[in-house]
């Protein structure tokens, strides 16, 4: 019964690996991007068969849906630019060799240092499940993983979540020269399967948040659905971002990264320590964190993906079809 | 039984993925593609999906995949007018 399963398994490696290195040789950025999508969900895919949902979750939502949009977007903007408007865009300058070597380097390092962890780890021995089953009582939810990732180790989840809200940030403080590449008009067709995937969407997202609690899902997966609804509304133009929206959305990106740290310090005293949640509340807490840190984590991805803080410039309509 | 209309069903489907597929290799241009593509994968995803909520265990899984057939079967048929729309603009004309 697994022989078929192992030829499976053997060919979608295969195939990932193929991708990954068509996407790194193909010269053509639209065809690299697309690449790169087919190689995100095929890597979900690989996810699933490793009996790691969350993970395939997060891979399809944030690492394929996301990410694609926000590599298309900038490849329009590189091509408005530039004024290519259809043609095929290939880099004109090629990569420094010193560029290339450097990253060679520092990709060999940090395979190296997979290959020391993996081979420095031990073999077949029983990893942490068994600890985490026994200690799942104590934290409040029922999947594993959420408790894990929300309780056990949940201070690194809120570094996790600072790093997107840096990234933000970082993007807003200099992505002030990028041109003011227009939207491209999709015509009706799309502005009725927006209309129609808006609402469902919202439920997917919120599905998906809530049911983390005892299931695959949570605040990051389902944070990345809900940043769709922000990517539809900003692609049929329903919501342009004003400048007098920053305060709202500066609110809304520290918003999860706030509730994360002032839960973990307020359940500090009275003999705990950060983190360790009081058990009758353990898992109003994490619902109340994971809420709130979705919705950073929405905003946050939806306003990467509009690339530039809204500022007043000088308003030139121009459709761009 | 049951399980025997459901094999049937997803074979069946994957037969549609190959023609749909075999349509995109060979078909000569972007039009024709779209075309092989959005009818026979949409159909084979149908198929495959009745098939596989035949065998879901509970009527809640079989919904989610009534609901996933329905979604993919927009989203596709959105895309696949996307792309044509996009392509006819490339080529110059405006008639839209």
């Amino acid at each position: 019964m697994t022989d078929p399963l192992v030829i499976f398994d053997l060919l979608l490696a295969l195939a990932i690996v193929a991708l990954a290195i068509a996407a790194l040789s193909v010269r053509d950025l639209y065809a690299m991007i697309v690449l790169f999508v087919i190689f995100g969900l095929l890597s979900a895919l690989a996810w699933v068969r490793l009996s790691a949902p969350d993970v395939a979750l997060a891979e399809a939502a944030i690492g394929t849906g996301v990410t694609g949009a926000l590599l298309l977007k900038t490849l329009h903007h590189l091509r408005f630019a530039s004024g290519q408007r259809s043609a095929c865009m290939t880099p004109a300058i090629p990569v420094p060799t010193g560029v290339m070597l450097a990253n060679a380097a520092f990709c060999g390092l940090i395979t190296l240092g997979l290959a020391v962890a993996f081979l420095g780890a031990p073999a077949a021995g029983p990893g942490f499940d068994a600890l985490v089953a026994g200690a799942m009582p104590a934290s409040g939810v029922d999947h594993p993983v959420t408790g894990v990732l929300l309780n056990f180790r949940a201070y690194d989840t809120l570094m996790e979540v600072v790093v997107l809200l840096a990234a933000v940030v970082a993007v807003w403080q200099i992505e002030r020269g990028l041109s003011d590449a227009p939207s491209p008009e999709m015509g009706e067709v799309w502005q009725g399967f927006a209309r129609l995937a808006l609402p469902a969407i919202v439920v997917v997202g919120t599905y998906l948040l809530w049911v983390g609690a005892e299931a695959p899902g949570g605040a990051f997966q389902g944070g990345a659905v809900l940043a769709a609804v922000g990517l539809l509304l900003l692609l049929t133009r329903a919501y342009v971002p004003q400048p007098h929206h920053r305060g709202i959305a500066r609110g809304a990106f520290v918003l999860g990264t706030g509730v994360f740290a002032l839960v973990a310090l307020l359940v500090a005293g009275g003999g705990r320590v950060a983190f360790e949640y009081p058990l009758d509340h353990a898992k109003t807490l994490i619902l109340l964190i994971e809420g709130m840190v979705t919705i950073s984590i929405a905003v946050t991805l939806a306003a990467l993906f509009h690339g530039r803080e809204p500022v007043a410039l000088r308003k030139e309509v121009r459709h761009d079809t | 039984m049951l399980e025997l209309f459901a094999a049937t069903l997803i074979t069946l489907g994957t037969v549609f993925f190959i023609a749909g597929t075999v349509g995109l290799l060979r078909f000569p241009d972007i039009y024709c593609r779209l075309h092989a593509l959005t009818k026979a994968d949409g159909l084979g995803l149908a198929l495959v999906a009745f098939g596989v909520a035949i065998l879901a265990a509970t009527p809640g899984a079989a919904f989610r995949i009534a609901l996933i057939w329905f979604f993919i079967a927009v989203s596709s048929a959105t895309c696949g007018h996307l792309i044509a729309r996009h392509a006819r603009l490339a080529e110059g004309g405006r008639h839209d």
